[in-house]
């Protein structure tokens, strides 16, 4: 039963083949793609996802000026919304690179708190030198990450269900700490000021910026050049779109997932110290939406949820978006109910476009 | 005769209760294209997945150039010179097509700042990419940094093979490269090849295009239920022998050449 197609015994190009000789020899031409302006738009987003929320910082600023002019466009108020999304945006940065491997972290916001709660409690009930005091929170948030790390990583567990779990669990022992006690800023001025150092706050013009605004401006900055310009940094892109591909390459997925889960745990904890300088005292309930609005962040910094794409500067940009928003918002004298209306639309749009920016290949 | 420059003998992988290679031989001649053929689901895959570290045999023992070896991971089989296209791709779609042929393999700064900041050296790489896929006949390329997913299917499967071909020192393996390509991108697939062979690399193709493994092999590796059937030179078989062989609708001749002096068989 021989297929008499296949009966061709022949050397050299098959006949079939001679009549594509005399075709143009430019095949792997990256032609320009001719769907219109719509589909140069999607390329362009595709290639530049940053830029849509750059616009819509804009276009919020803007927004705003007009209605509430002169109060909203104030160096003193800018400063404030900065200030107002620090915690944020920290967060933001340990949520952008978990969400990078196509994770999700719902317990970056109780890592962070416990961290403060630990260390508070060091600080004031032990009275342990400054040194310790930092190295104990650095260590909670580093074993906290390291947890989660290890059931992602090398359990292989979906990260939304892991981090589901030590959420309840952290947030457990941040009431067991603390007993669900606020240390007051006296208390900490009076054995660890160093905590407070974050919230020291000094003026330039009429802006009033304070040490951890300016921390978190440094923070996106190291994460951003990690990011883009080191293999790590690449590396962490590649698990995230394409593990398989990561595999074959030559990437060590599991470390490298590990490692995002430590460094997003030593994030929060760097969180949590600007977290006491912003609140003035350590409070286990104080920073307990960061979870959820550390997601908001980097989706709306076009972060793709489906990881690979994105970028820490995106989330800075997503958080101060959120500011004004907000901010903006309550200068004209809106009910709040309506921020909170605002930021979710948002979220629903940002996730649209990303689906849309994503179809670019299709 | 000369040694192989991969071999491999009695490899065994289980997966669960299917055994995807089931004993299997393994010889590539110095500057020879192997092609591997054989039915869906025959194991040439894995095997090769075994060769080249993506995959870990549970028994048997594999040779590069005549010294044993053991490859824990994909990276290390690629440090010892052997480059691998794995079936359906492994490009990441959100990466350039710069980063795409450097993942892996990185180059950095030089300097105290290079060692310090791990600053990734660009530049370099852009400039190797583009040479690279210029030597190789994929010119045209106009924006190496621009993302993989942009580009069409032909155009990816393009970036897989050179990837391979450009970093190679002893051994390209691709595993059906022309599976989802037009006529005219298979023939540039295949002049890759024999240009990879022409600079006196061996290859190993595995391929369902019957056409394209007369033209271009040396010898042509029968994989059938996860085991090597023969190895016969293209010169003294037929297509519907070959595809009588693979199906299990004709026994394999008999008389087999030996290298080494080892049974084939
Ligand atoms: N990761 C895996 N887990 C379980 N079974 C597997 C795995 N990989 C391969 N197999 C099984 O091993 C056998 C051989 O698969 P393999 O992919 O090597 O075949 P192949 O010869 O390459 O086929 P094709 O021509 O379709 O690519 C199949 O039965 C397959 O189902
Ligand atoms: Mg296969």
């Amino acid at each position: 039963m021989t297929d008499e197609k296949l009966a061709v015994l022949r050397r050299g190009p098959a006949d079939y083949e001679v009549a594509a000789a005399g075709a143009s020899s430019d095949t792997a031409q990256f032609a320009e793609t001719d769907g219109g302006w719509l589909r140069r738009i999607q390329t362009f987003l595709n290639e530049y996802p940053t830029t849509v929320p750059l616009l819509v910082l804009l276009l919020g600023v803007v927004l705003f000026s007009w209605i509430s002019g002169r109060t909203f466009l104030h160096p003193y108020n800018l400063s404030l919304i900065l200030q107002q999304v620090t915690i944020i945006g920290t967060v933001g940065m340990a949520q952008t690179l978990i969400i990078l491997t196509a994770g999700i972290d719902l317990s970056v916001g109780v890592v962070m708190i416990l961290t403060t709660v630990v260390a508070g409690r060091a600080a004031v009930s032990f009275g342990l030198p400054a040194e310790f005091i930092f190295a104990i929170g650095l260590s909670v948030g580093l074993g906290c990450g390291l947890l989660n790390g290890l059931l992602v990583a090398v359990f292989r567990l979906p990260p939304f269900i892991v981090t589901l779990g030590t959420f309840a669990m952290i947030g457990a022992m941040v009431l067991y700490v603390s007993g669900s006690q606020t240390i007051s800023g006296r208390e900490l001025a009076e054995t660890t000021p160093s905590l407070l150092l974050t919230g020291t706050s000094f003026r330039i013009g009429g802006a009033q910026l304070t040490v951890g605004s300016i921390l978190l401006l440094v923070l996106a900055a190291v994460l951003w050049f990690v990011l883009a310009r080191t293999a790590f940094g690449r590396h962490v892109h590649a698990v995230g779109d394409a593990p398989d591909a990561a595999r074959l390459s030559g990437i060590n997925v599991r470390n490298t997932l590990l490692a995002v889960y430590v460094v997003a745990g030593a994030i929060c904890a760097f969180a949590g110290w600007l977290m006491i300088g912003r609140v003035g005292a350590v409070s286990p309930t104080s920073g307990a939406l960061a979870n959820l609005d550390s997601i908001t962040a980097v989706v709306i910094g076009g972060t793709s949820l489906f990881g690979g794409r994105g970028s820490v500067l995106g989330t800075l940009i997503g958080a101060l978006i959120v500011g004004v928003f907000r901010n903006g918002l309550a200068l004209s004298g809106a009910d709040i109910l309506w921020q909170e209306f605002a930021v979710g639309l948002l979220v629903i749009l940002a996730v649209l476009l990303d689906q849309w920016i994503r179809k670019v290949s299709q | 005769m000369s040694t192989p420059v991969l071999k491999a003998r009695n490899l065994v992988k289980k997966f669960g209760r299917v055994t995807a290679i089931d004993h299997a031989d393994f010889d590539l001649m110095p500057g020879e294209i192997l092609a591997v053929v054989g039915d869906n689901g025959a194991g040439k895959s894995t095997m090769i997945s075994a060769l080249s570290g993506a995959v870990q045999p549970s028994a048997g023992q594999v040779w590069l150039e005549g010294k044993p070896v053991q490859f824990a991971s994909p990276l290390e089989a690629r440090d010892a010179g052997i480059e691998t296209v794995y079936q359906g791709l492994a490009l990441s779609p959100a990466l350039s097509i710069s980063d795409n042929l450097f993942l892996g393999r990185e180059r950095r700064k030089g300097g105290i700042w290079g060692r310090l900041s791990r600053d990734l050296d660009r530049k370099a790489m852009d400039a190797e990419a583009r040479k690279q896929l210029t030597a190789l006949g994929l010119t045209t390329v106009q924006n190496i940094s621009q993302r993989v997913e942009t580009l069409s299917g032909g155009q990816r499967q393009g970036i897989a093979v050179a990837r391979a071909c450009a970093f190679s020192s002893k051994v390209v393996i691709l595993d059906e490269p022309t599976a989802a390509l037009g006529v005219k991108e298979s023939r540039r697939v295949l002049d890759l090849i024999l240009a990879v062979r022409a600079r006196g690399l061996p290859i190993v193709l595995i391929s369902h295009n019957m056409p394209h493994v007369f033209e271009i092999a040396d010898r042509i590796h029968i994989h059938r239920l996860g085991r090597r059937l023969c190895v016969l030179p293209t010169s003294e078989t037929t297509m519907p022998d070959v595809v009588a062989m693979m199906t299990g609708a004709m026994a394999p001749p008999v008389v087999h050449k030996i290298p080494e002096g080892e049974p084939v068989q």
